[in-house]
């Protein structure tokens, strides 16, 4: 909402008030305002003149010399290039020394030989948007209407010394979509009197045109006015209500239209009228249209609608779309002299969902939609029938015709003081609650700490105590509303065991120096069928029922995809050493997607490529997409979680090095994965050698412990033994590992190995590994004998069980 | 005899005191107080010796002894401190060359902001409430008075997946479910970080996935003043105890009366940071809770624009981004 300083100014006394100060206090309020436009876009001693003669320049034929009366003794010799220009216009001239819009000054100059002291302007050089302009004031100069004073600033006759503040307003204050409902407004904030304009009615001397109005529904239209008004002249409205409107935002079109408009503005009450020759004898139908009927609206348009959509009809064809738009057939036009005009309510709901339906959005419907004061449907078509006559020679030719309900009630709401300074926690007085009601003109009668309000109809958001705590409130001013900690019943505050948990994972690869990267929800299908889902099977993604683009159209059953494509747009950007990591929610289907919600699962991946560690001036750096480091990344994460006792298994997956990818087990249940990109998929994104990760959260956190124990710390040496073997190379690692510690007995603390190699010093098929054997007792210094015997066990076991060969 | 072991002591002294290096110096030990050497042999000679001079001459010996001894031990301490300062003269570095650091990552920086505020609340004794990011429309719209054509839902249109459920529009539908949980008991004192989804087109300030943090506090007596105290709170703990607050208001179909929160920006004057106000009753009821009896304030703020003003970031797609020359730079947060 646009709302006209100057036109505000009419309804109440803002004297002293600037519009800044009005938009701060709407501000403090309730009422954002984001923006005050002034309509002085730089414009100075540019002033009405009249044009006396205008002859052909005698050396250019797209010229003309102009003789311009401005009020001075003499006329001004002014060479103008428009088309337009003729003897006995009144038009904006731009003095020498003038400036306008776009920084541009007016200077006396010699066009082919001839002098212009001035210029005549257009529209545009005045820094008028197309938008407000009648089309024939869109090219050549603009023509003023006979109003204008020869000699009048520009400013002045043009309005742009009026600034508009623009309301933000939020759906509960349709009230402040009429000029009246911010008057009111602006009256209760500032304490300023209110005068609203009185409506003389002209009383039709007899019934000339004949109106009957019936409504099928009163649902969809609970009141319905109408008046026919004859014998109008259509022209321009006058400059001042021209201005008032462009303001406001709204292009003055012609004098009838312009009333209608500006009617609306004022009472926020949309009006309409129809060529009341197309209303067959004056009979006006609100009735439900019929599946698949047709009208074809101002636009042109033929538009097709449903049995949900309200037809304005004569009773037989539609006239109009009930609060929408108005039909081709009974426009207005400007052989039109006789209207028939309507005032109603419609029903919200209604109206609201056919214009979605049908993508259509005006002034008049965005009002209908949130609801418009029932009690100003007559006195708004009352006031527009008084501006008819004022400004459009406009005669009544019928009575007002009324159909639907006739009072509308006031709603009663209780507010207990008690109630209102417990809700607030202010000790506010009766009296400055009684005064913020009067300020608001809401009567109000107060027994035993209780105000009885009664609601003004224009206010249709106050209905319960609450809605009333707030008013006071507001205009108390939240500002002054003391501070304070909750002091209720007090309880420790914290974060679950998971919640805990999450973050020591989030924080433990951030130290590792893993960079966390938040990616969208919404994916494509495409991108997931790349990689396989070992922890989602069967993969039965959400789709979103209208998605915006099919890069975001289903719900995510797998973090790896995304971080590989997060990866790849770095690597695109130069940055290709990429170590990442998420822990976030992907979304599995249930059964029954229609009525059940997906489950959601939280999810933790990681992804390393490029260099982890970079090379500094005398190490060399550490590869990130290799299996090993990531390996090692993981490792120490457990560690931090306490979690032991996962099994790696190789496994060959879509997506996924054939060789080089492991599922996670824990207790035979799989619960992640670690693997290298299948080269194919790297090279697709441009990425070196890289490896991903990602676990079921719930599951890997099944797998901790919580409760740590100390362990004494050793107090008896040990003996360390290196074992370094020939065997295999398909022998995992760590079914040799399990093996040994299967064999040697509780003496044996600790396995580690040191080294693997294959190639040429070690025979086809075979690997050397070695390991460094911790032996101890926790009671006592070993002998070198009982070590002997263990770790003879041990040896023995290899040789038998793998034929692995010790080595020297 | 004495004579000679006192002439060995000059001797010997001489030698010590002249000793190029550590190595010499082990050579005029050994000469001189090895079990073949001078003085040692001197003292073979004891047995000739008279009862008398027996004592004298050994006490003789000993004290050249030690006196020797006492002078190798020095000159060796000086040699070896020379020998160091040579090792170490050689081992000079320079020191501004860059150290062998160890990277450290990131978190992310709208995760950080969640953290932050977490804390914040946690130190008032809050909870961390969690819900469903696909929700009913049920939770999402009905339970906070915003039945299906309220002209409310045209601010946030949304995702749905069904005609019944869709991307939460906004955490609030986490409010609900948390009194629910609660079954009617207080205190109720939960804040709930989270994603939320609209159908926005991505541009600058615009996301169709964002994040928003919601607060929620039921009890007996909860008033406008603990809102109010409590927003303070928490924007002072995040932009500063200067920052400057205003409290506007404003309309929320869950929230009577309801509050919108500027903080002041000093280039851009006054800016919105979040929304709040009191629980509407008729959602306490909805939800279990006795309106007559118990009042509450809900608040919810966007992670986005925390990090945006804290950081002035000037694009809202950074976060989605994930470029890591914008990652990185949050590693101190």
């Amino acid at each position: 909402m646009l709302v006209s300083y100057e036109w505000l100014s009419e309804y109440v006394d803002i004297k002293g008030i600037s519009p800044e100060d009005i938009a701060e206090e709407l501000n403090r309020t309730g009422i954002e305002v984001e923006v005050i436009y002034t309509r002085d876009a730089g414009v100075s001693r540019v002033v009405v003149g009249k044009v006396i003669n205008c002859t052909p320049h005698p050396e250019a034929d797209r010229l003309n010399v102009c003789s311009v009366h401005v009020g001075h003794p003499a006329p001004l010799q002014i060479v103008c290039g428009a088309k337009n220009v003729a003897a006995g216009q009144l038009v904006p001239v731009a003095l020498e020394g003038a400036t306008l819009p776009g920084d541009i000054k007016i200077k006396r100059t010699k066009l082919r030989g001839v002098e212009s002291h001035g210029m005549i302007c257009s529209a545009k050089e005045l820094g008028l948007p197309d938008k407000v302009l009648m089309k024939e004031q869109q090219d050549g100069i603009l023509v003023l209407g006979k109003d204008a004073r020869i000699g009048q600033d520009i400013k002045q006759y043009l309005g742009m010394n009026d600034q508009a503040i623009e309301l933000q307003l939020t759906p509960n204050r349709s009230d402040c979509l009429s000029m009246f409902g911010v008057a009111y407004e602006i009256s209760a904030i500032f304490n300023r009197d209110l005068t609203l304009p009185e409506v003389e009615v002209e009383e039709s001397p007899e019934q000339i045109a004949p109106v009957s109005i019936s409504i099928q529904n009163e649902e969809d239209c609970p009141v319905y006015a109408a008046q026919v008004i004859q014998n109008l002249r259509i022209g321009p409205s006058p400059q001042w209500m021209q201005n008032r409107l462009i303001t406001a935002g709204i292009r003055p079109i012609n004098n009838i239209v312009d009333i209608t408009n500006y009617v609306m503005i004022e009472t926020g009450q949309p009006l309409h009228a129809y060529d009341y020759e197309q209303v067959g004898g004056g009979q006006i139908v609100v009735r439900r249209a019929v599946e698949g009927e047709q009208i074809i609206t101002l636009d042109g348009v033929t538009r097709t609608v449903d049995e949900e959509t309200v037809f304005i009809t004569n009773g037989q064809e539609p006239l109009a779309l009930a609060g929408i738009m108005g039909g081709e057939s009974s426009e207005v036009t400007h052989a039109t002299t006789t209207i028939l005009l309507e005032s109603a309510y419609f029903d919200p709901q209604m109206v609201r969902r056919t214009s979605r339906k049908l993508g259509l959005r005006s002034e008049a419907n965005h009002r209908f939609e949130r609801g418009v004061n029932p009690e100003r449907v007559q006195p708004a078509l009352a006031r527009a029938v008084q501006l008819l006559y004022e400004f459009a020679y406009g005669e009544v030719a019928s009575e007002m015709a009324v159909a639907g309900f006739g009072e509308v009630e006031e709603v009663q709401v209780n507010l207990r003081h008690d109630r209102l300074t417990t809700v607030m926690g202010v000790p506010i007085e009766q009296e400055e609650v009684l005064s913020i009601f009067e300020r608001l003109q809401f009567p109000v009668f107060v027994e035993e700490g209780v105000y009885q309000i009664t609601v003004p109809v224009r206010r249709p958001d106050i209905n319960l105590e609450v809605d009333l705590i707030e008013e006071v409130a507001r205009l108390y001013g939240y500002d002054r509303i003391p501070t304070s900690l909750p002091w209720g019943q007090q309880q420790a505050g914290g974060r679950t065991w998971i919640q805990q948990k999450r973050q020591a994972i989030r924080h433990t690869l951030r130290d590792l120096g893993l960079n966390e990267v938040i990616t969208y929800s919404l994916t494509s299908d495409a991108l997931e069928q790349e990689i396989a889902y070992p922890l989602t099977v069967p993969y039965m993604p959400i789709p979103i029922a209208m998605p915006m683009s099919n890069e975001h159209a289903i719900l995510r059953t797998n973090l790896l995809p995304q971080l590989v494509q997060v990866a790849a747009r770095n690597r695109n950007h130069g940055v290709s050493d990429v170590s990442i990591y998420e822990l976030a929610k992907v979304y599995l289907a249930s059964d029954d997607n229609q009525h059940t919600l997906p489950e959601e699962r939280f999810q933790l991946a990681f992804l390393m490529t490029g260099n982890y560690h970079p090379a500094n001036w005398e190490t060399a750096a550490q590869k990130g997409g290799d299996f090993f480091t990531a390996k090692g990344v993981l490792t120490t994460l457990l560690e931090r979680l306490r979690i032991t006792g996962l099994e790696y298994e190789v496994i060959s997956m879509e997506g996924f090095h054939p060789g080089r990818t492991a599922i996670i087990k824990h207790d035979n249940q799989v619960i992640g994965v670690l693997g290298q990109l299948h080269p194919v998929l790297s090279q697709k994104y441009d990425l070196d050698d890289t490896v991903v990760c990602q676990f079921d959260l719930e599951n890997l956190l099944l797998t901790s412990t919580d409760q740590l124990t100390y362990q004494a710390i050793p107090r008896y040496p040990g003996i360390t033994r290196d074992l370094a073997l020939l065997i295999d190379e398909s022998v995992p690692v760590s079914q040799i590992e399990a093996g040994i510690r299967a064999v040697a007995g509780e003496l044996l603390k600790s396995v580690t190995l040191f080294d693997v190699f294959t190639g040429e010093q070690v025979e086809a098929g075979k690997k050397s590994i070695a390991f460094n054997l911790v032996y101890r007792s926790d009671d006592r210094t070993l002998k070198d004998k009982e070590v002997q015997k263990a770790h003879d066990r041990v040896v023995e076991y290899l040789v038998e069980t793998f034929e692995a060969k010790l080595r020297q | 005899m004495r004579d000679r072991l006192l002439a060995l002591q000059g001797e010997a002294s001489q030698e010590i005191v002249d000793a190029p290096n550590l190595e010499s110096l082990r050579e005029v030990k050994v000469k001189y107080l090895g079990k073949k050497g001078e003085i040692t042999s001197v003292l073979r000679g004891m047995g000739s010796l008279s009862a008398e001079e027996r004592p004298v001459i050994g006490a003789l010996a000993n004290d050249v002894r030690s006196t020797l001894s006492t002078l190798i031990e020095e000159t060796e301490a000086k040699l070896e401190s020379a020998k160091m300062a040579e090792k170490l003269a050689n081992e000079n570095v320079d020191v501004t060359l860059p150290g062998k650091s160890i990277s450290i990552g990131s978190l992310h920086p709208i995760n950080a902001v969640i953290e932050e505020v977490e804390d914040i609340f946690i130190g008032m004794g809050f909870h961390i409430a969690e819900g469903p990011e696909v929700e009913t429309d049920y939770f999402n719209f009905e339970m906070l008075n915003l039945p299906k054509n309220h002209p409310a839902r045209d601010m946030q249109d949304s995702f749905y997946i069904s005609p019944e459920t869709l991307l939460r529009t906004h955490t609030s539908a986490v409010q609900v479910r948390s009194m629910i949980d609660k079954k009617g008991e207080v205190p109720v004192r939960v804040i709930s970080p989270g994603k939320v989804y609209r159908r926005d087109d991505d541009d600058a300030t615009h996301s169709h996935q964002f994040t928003q943090i919601e607060g929620l506090v039921v009890d007996s007596g909860v008033s406008m003043s603990e809102l109010h105290g409590v927003l303070l709170h928490l924007i002072h703990k995040l932009f500063g105890e200067e920052t400057e607050v205003r409290l506007r208001p404003s309309y929320f179909p869950f929230t009577e009366p309801s509050v919108e929160v500027d903080i002041f920006h000093p280039e851009k004057g006054w800016i919105e940071i979040l929304g709040a106000g009191m629980v509407h009753p008729s959602v306490l009821e909805k939800a279990g809770y006795d309106a007559e009896k118990y009042t509450g304030f809900a608040f919810g703020i966007g992670a986005e624009r925390i990090a945006i003003l804290k950081y002035d970031i000037d694009d809202i797609r950074h976060f989605y981004q994930n470029d890591l020359r914008f990652i990185k730079q949050f590693k101190s947060v």
